[in-house]
């Protein structure tokens, strides 16, 4: 009897779970659906779930009419320069507050965090003037520096959150064995920190990517990513549905596989430590 | 352990985060300060080089008395509650039920998780035409389906629509973080309560809720700083018209449309002491959080 209850209980939670998750997928689902449709099929009443003439078509057009690559390659060296040279300067300063913590840590920490708070359009003149001045706007080195400000509490954060889980009792083990500071950090710690780091990177690849407020507003055609590429259809011309879908699934493809490996660090991440 | 030595190493190697955070804190704020204090119409022939006239409070005072004030405010407070209602709301009913046992609960999860990775102008513009068209949304061929007028979402329903296309969008974080909550629950305290006869809704009010207070406070102050932050969402759909003009958006007009810098440096200071006071009772719950 509570067997069967169960069993039926588990049917019955299988059935709404399913319903709801691919309600929330749906919208993701649809586009990349549409892309591979005409612009006739994309706008066909009653929608076309399956059965059409799937199509390549739009995924040539956009490339041709936007160059698609080029702001992909744009997406890839912000997204990525900001996270490396974010982990470069944030590893031996999450390492150092977690290894050798003073007094101050926490509070160095805390204030950390609240430059991420800083509302962006607050300081979106100041910022701007720099850029001119400093001749940054639309190039991507300007981007890169900073995506990698807004994005270094974060890394900091989730470095130490990392680091701190590290047992201090082993470098102590080392270092009575004879360990060099140098083979200490070489083969005992890195070994540790690697998985941790690789979360950071991960996660804040993903951040950087989706960004759409500096991005949005310092570059122009030369160094806009992948944001501004798909702002530029928020005018349409013409039937543009399936060009629209086709061009939102290439912007979105890369990040949402990469999105899946880090949903655990999602949380650890994004709450500073907060909850895990 | 730690000796003089390895401590002043290990100021060094702060040395480079803390100065680069604090430059990129300082230095804009100090411009944003300056502005504000003073009247920047670059197209009235206002320059730096000239010299700009001190106004005093002028600009705070001018940002606060126009008319587009108060309605941006109105419009900020709404579409950031209706967010955190929804995804809170919906977000403890889901992390419940995700944390069910059924089958392929690994691939749900993606599915659910999945809209947290699209990019913001990716979401708007895919919400915006492919389903609040109103002639050839997927809701426009609904409504028609069932017999209805369709609607115009986004004029017509404009602040619904806004938070409808960020909650679907923060909805998976407040799920995520529940559901890490949820799963540290202890599962004997529950199934003592529910052999005591106690009904599921109050397993529900005493425990479960209890439990999470501390999760959901999280994710409030989490998304109210992304929140008030919101841009693309708006820049793509309405840019601010139909009533979606946010204080964020008042502002990014103000500096870029009108191109009024000493007025939208104030209203950036009034943005910034609001960001702030929510800053501060979020940075109370993580410090707690250091010291375990």
């Amino acid at each position: 009897m509570a067997r069967a209850t169960t069993t039926r209980r588990k049917v019955i939670t299988t059935a709404v779970a399913w319903a709801i998750g691919l309600l929330i997928f749906f919208p993701i689902y649809w586009t990349i659906l549409t892309s591979f449709k005409t612009e006739a099929q994309a706008i066909n009443d009653p929608p076309l779930f399956f059965f059409f003439d799937w199509t390549l078509e739009n995924y040539a057009i956009v490339q041709e009419r936007s160059d698609y690559m080029r702001f992909l390659w744009n997406s890839v060296v912000l997204a990525g320069g900001s996270t490396l040279l974010g982990i470069l300067v944030a590893v031996p300063a999450a390492w150092s507050m977690a290894f050798v913590p003073s007094k101050r840590t926490k509070d160095i920490l805390l204030w950390m965090l609240s430059t991420k708070m800083l509302p962006a359009v607050g300081v979106l003149y100041p910022i701007s003037l720099i850029f001119v001045q400093f001749n940054l706007l639309d190039t991507r080195i300007g981007l890169v520096v900073v995506l990698m400000l807004i994005n270094l509490p974060i890394i900091v954060w989730m470095l130490y959150t990392y680091f701190k889980e590290i047992p201090v009792e082993i470098l102590e083990a080392a270092r009575m064995d004879g360990a060099s500071l140098r083979e200490e950090i070489l083969y005992i710690l890195t070994p540790m920190a690697v998985p941790g780091i690789a979360s950071t990177i991960l996660l804040n690849f993903i951040l950087a990517w989706n960004e759409a407020f500096w991005t949005l507003n310092l570059t122009a055609a030369k160094a806009g990513p992948l944001t501004a590429f798909i702002a530029s259809y928020s005018s349409p011309e013409g039937l543009f549905f399936a060009k629209l879908s086709a061009a939102s699934t290439m912007a979105i493809a890369p990040i949402l596989v990469l999105g899946w490996f880090s949903q655990k660090q999602l949380v650890r991440g994004l709450t500073f430590g907060a909850v895990k | 352990m730690a000796t003089q030595h390895s401590r002043s190493a290990a100021r060094l190697m702060m040395a480079p985060a803390v100065i680069l955070l604090l430059g990129w804190m300082l230095v804009p704020l100090t411009m944003t300060l300056f502005f504000s204090f003073k009247r920047y119409l670059p197209l009235r022939g206002d320059s730096l080089e000239r010299g700009l006239d001190w106004v005093g409070f002028e600009n705070y005072a001018r940002f606060l008395s126009s008319s587009s004030f108060w309605p941006s405010v109105q419009a900020t407070l709404v579409i950031v509650g209706g967010v955190l209602v929804v995804t809170v709301v919906l977000g403890v009913l889901l992390a419940l039920l995700l944390d069910q046992p059924f089958w392929g609960q690994g691939i749900v999860r993606i599915l659910v998780i999945a809209p947290f990775f699209v990019m913001p102008t990716v979401s708007a513009l895919v919400w915006k035409n492919m389903f609040m068209d109103p002639v050839n949304g997927i809701l426009a061929h609904l409504w028609r389906f069932f017999g209805a007028e369709p609607v115009s979402w986004l004029s017509d329903a404009s602040l619904q629509s806004i938070i409808l296309i960020v909650s679907w969008q923060w909805l998976p974080f407040a799920t995520l973080i529940l559901l890490t909550a949820v799963q540290s629950l202890d599962s004997e305290q529950l199934e003592a309560a529910e052999m005591d006869g106690a009904p599921a809704f109050a397993r529900f009010g005493f425990i479960i809720l209890p439990h999470l207070a501390r999760a959901i406070t999280i994710v409030i102050l989490i998304q109210t700083i992304f929140l008030l932050s919101i841009f693309a969402e708006i820049f793509v759909t309405t840019g601010g018209s139909f009533g979606t003009r946010t204080l964020t958006y008042l502002i990014f007009q103000r500096v870029v449309d009108s191109q009024n810098i000493g007025l939208g440096s104030a209203g950036g200071v009034y943005a910034i002491i609001l960001a702030n006071i929510i800053a501060i009772f979020l940075m109370r719950i993580v410090g707690k959080n250091l010291d375990r």
